[in-house]
């Protein structure tokens, strides 16, 4: 009884500080462990330093001690891998609060006004600061909890956890992914907002639609709806014209790299800057920065999966493929260029926004480094760029009238390539046609032979 | 040479044409922006520079089923970077009055007690009041001469915001607002703050008598 009444009593204390910056603690838990070996401990004090758990006690990580009791809080979203690791490594551990939130509103009633917005129905034409699309992540993983999963992808430079959202249909067939990143580039606000909106027209619509429920049957959607979280924060505080990400250089006089100019594809050598101050600084190395290195680590672990890479950007209205850093085509070029002018096309035919496609060293500027070519290169097969609208009219200002036609008609242009994915890239799919015509080829010129003789 | 309309440098000589027209056609109740460049052809000049012929498709921004057809030339210099392009263009048809909202606007500003001042045209949504989308053309329109004074083949310059603008009271006939406008650089990505004073009366158009480009954006 008094270590609960301790527990609340330090939680009282904790929590008023917290809740002013507006966290939620929803179905956190605290966890009881007891390291009993060496080994033991130089594991949690690792999973504390790579996750950035939250040591209760002790209160720092050199002071765990076998023996000793650690008290230590796992964010809901880190939970079950927590428990995972834990159990792989023979730790045994108590949930000791199984969920902090229901205990921080024993002592203190929370504000309840963004939190009220995500249930009443989530305004997808607007743009929504970062705290709103994390709180929304959460939600739309507990209203879809049977398809969607929240996965953790590492740490940005500000310390800022990057989470996608895993669409995928429980089902024992193996499954080609589809991968889309949105908002690399700070100001491209209307980035993240398609991100959001195509989570939701999936979601809300594939127990309706034949379409989506085929396409999930067969393929695993993974969306990450805002990469460079640090800027797309200091977009909304400071400098609404920011595009990289908010890393130092140059003892602190400096900030930011270009996180589509940081990836390993000819790194460095064209259409960059090695000058901090550029808005096109390619970082000191490829994958110098923590969000580059995320994003990179994930996709080379999955790649023989992933069927399609989606970057979504702002402005131009363009599909671009592979490369930025040569003209000379890449190796599938007649395909991604037939699959992206369908894609094109599908999306002019709703409201006559007109698309040009093709590789961005010939139709718009030289650059190495990009996120796509990188893709493509490891042997992700369809790799594609989108600037999203408008022409310059209002450029990144994007008005927020233009967010659902604009998310309408680039929702055409990504389910043409799902579609094409879906015919073309499934796991076994084509082969097994291939086979069966085969057999049934074989099968008709025997009875043929038998009739003729 | 015939050159593809997609590819890049014929989009960004159809985007100096543009913005010049813009400039010597526009108003706060008019702007003419691309919709279509049809064909593009090039041509190299010994010891000139690099010349573009190009066929355009332009719309209003006010009246988007309004549409022009117009014929341009771009030539590019060679070797100094410091002389603007010369273009020329002719159009295909007559471009609506605008006669009537030049003087609706033209009166309510001369009868303001106050000097307007306004800043961040769009703001961060990219929602501009109705009462300001008159100075927020005008400042497109004059954006149009600094895009073409500073245009090169490896450039291609936007206006991303007005940062801010106050009006000038003259002593004359003429408006006068002068502005910081922030311009995008697509190809280095860079934003750069720029002052312009711009003239206006409806029966002289739009005039940039005085710019300047101010320090790096970059705000660290």
């Amino acid at each position: 009884m008094w270590l609960s009444l301790g527990i609340v009593f330090s939680l009282g204390m904790l929590i008023p500080g917290k809740l002013s910056l507006k966290l939620q603690y929803d179905r956190d838990q605290v966890l009881h462990i007891v390291p009993e070996t060496f080994q033991q401990v130089q594991h949690l004090q690792l999973l504390h330093s790579t996750l950035l758990l939250d040591l209760w006690k002790p209160l720092m990580p050199e002071d765990i001690t076998a023996g000793e009791d650690l008290h230590i809080r796992v964010p809901a979203p880190l939970v079950q891998e927590v428990k995972d690791s834990l159990d792989q490594h023979m730790i045994s551990y108590r949930v000791l609060i199984p969920d902090v939130q229901e205990l921080a509103d024993l002592s203190m009633p929370r504000e309840r006004s963004s939190h009220k917005q995500v249930r009443e129905g989530y305004v997808y034409t607007q743009y929504h600061p970062m705290e709103e699309i994390y709180e929304w992540m959460t939600q739309i993983q507990e209203n879809y909890s049977e398809l969607v999963t929240q996965n953790f992808l590492g740490m940005t430079f500000e310390n800022r956890p990057m989470y996608y959202l895993q669409i995928s249909q429980p089902s024992n067939k193996p499954k080609k992914i589809i991968w889309m990143d949105c908002g690399i580039h700070a100001r491209e606000w209307i980035s993240p907002a398609f991100c959001q909106w195509f989570v939701k027209e999936i979601l809300q619509n594939y127990k309706s639609d034949p379409k989506i429920r085929r396409f999930l049957q067969h393929l695993d959607l993974y969306v990450l709806p805002v990469l460079n979280i640090d800027g797309y924060i200091y977009s909304w505080k400071t400098d609404r014209l920011w595009r990289k990400n908010r890393s130092p250089y140059m003892n602190g006089t400096c900030y930011g790299t270009d996180l589509n100019r940081n990836f390993n594809s000819s790194w460095g050598s064209i259409g960059v800057s090695f000058d901090c101050s550029s808005n096109v600084f390619c970082g000191s190395e490829p994958e110098s920065e923590p969000e580059t290195r995320a994003v990179a680590e994930f996709i080379r672990r999955k790649k023989s999966d992933i069927a399609c890479f989606l970057t979504i950007h702002s402005y131009g209205q363009l599909i671009l493929s592979p490369y930025g850093s040569t003209t000379k085509p890449p190796s599938n070029n007649e395909e991604l260029m037939q699959v992206g002018k369908k894609a094109a096309a599908a999306l002019t035919g709703k409201y006559g926004t007109s698309y040009k496609v093709g590789p961005p060293s010939l139709i718009l500027y030289n650059n190495s480094g990009s996120s796509r070519d990188w893709a493509h290169m490891i042997g992700i097969p369809l790799s594609y760029t989108f600037e999203l609208r408008d022409n310059g009219t209002y450029g990144f200002l994007l008005p927020a009238d233009q967010i659902q036609p604009t998310c309408e008609e680039t929702m055409l242009a990504v389910t043409t390539i799902m579609d094409y994915v879906y015919q073309e890239y499934l796991p076994g799919g084509a082969v097994v046609l291939t086979c069966s015509s085969l057999a049934l080829s074989l099968c008709l010129s025997i009875v043929l032979t038998w009739t003729v003789y | 040479m015939e050159l593809p309309p997609a590819q890049f440098p014929s989009r960004r000589a159809a985007a100096v044409a543009v913005a010049f027209l813009r400039y010597r056609r526009g108003g706060p109740g008019r702007a003419l922006r691309l919709r279509e460049l049809r064909r593009a052809r090039t041509e190299d000049i010994k010891d000139v520079g690099h010349k573009y012929y190009l066929e355009l498709e332009l719309e209003d921004v006010l009246d988007k089923d309004s549409t022009v057809n117009c014929t341009a030339e771009v030539l590019y210099h060679l070797g100094n970077k410091n002389i603007a392009p010369d273009v020329q263009f002719t159009l295909e048809g007559e471009l609506k009055s605008t006669e009537e909202a030049d003087h609706v606007f033209y009166t309510r500003i001369r009868s303001l007690e106050k000097e307007l001042v306004a800043e961040n045209i769009p703001d961060s949504h990219g929602h501009v009041p109705p009462e300001l989308e008159p100075l927020h053309l005008l400042a497109w329109v004059a954006s149009g001469y600094l895009v073409w004074q500073n245009s090169t083949e490896n450039t291609q310059l936007q206006l991303a915001q007005i940062k801010h603008v106050k009006q000038v009271r003259r002593s004359d006939e003429y408006l006068q607002f002068d502005y910081l406008v922030l311009l995008h650089e697509m190809v280095s990505q860079e934003i750069i703050p720029w002052e312009m004073t711009v003239l206006w009366h409806p029966r002289d158009g739009v005039r940039v008598t005085r710019e300047s480009r101010q320090p790096g954006h970059t705000s660290g």
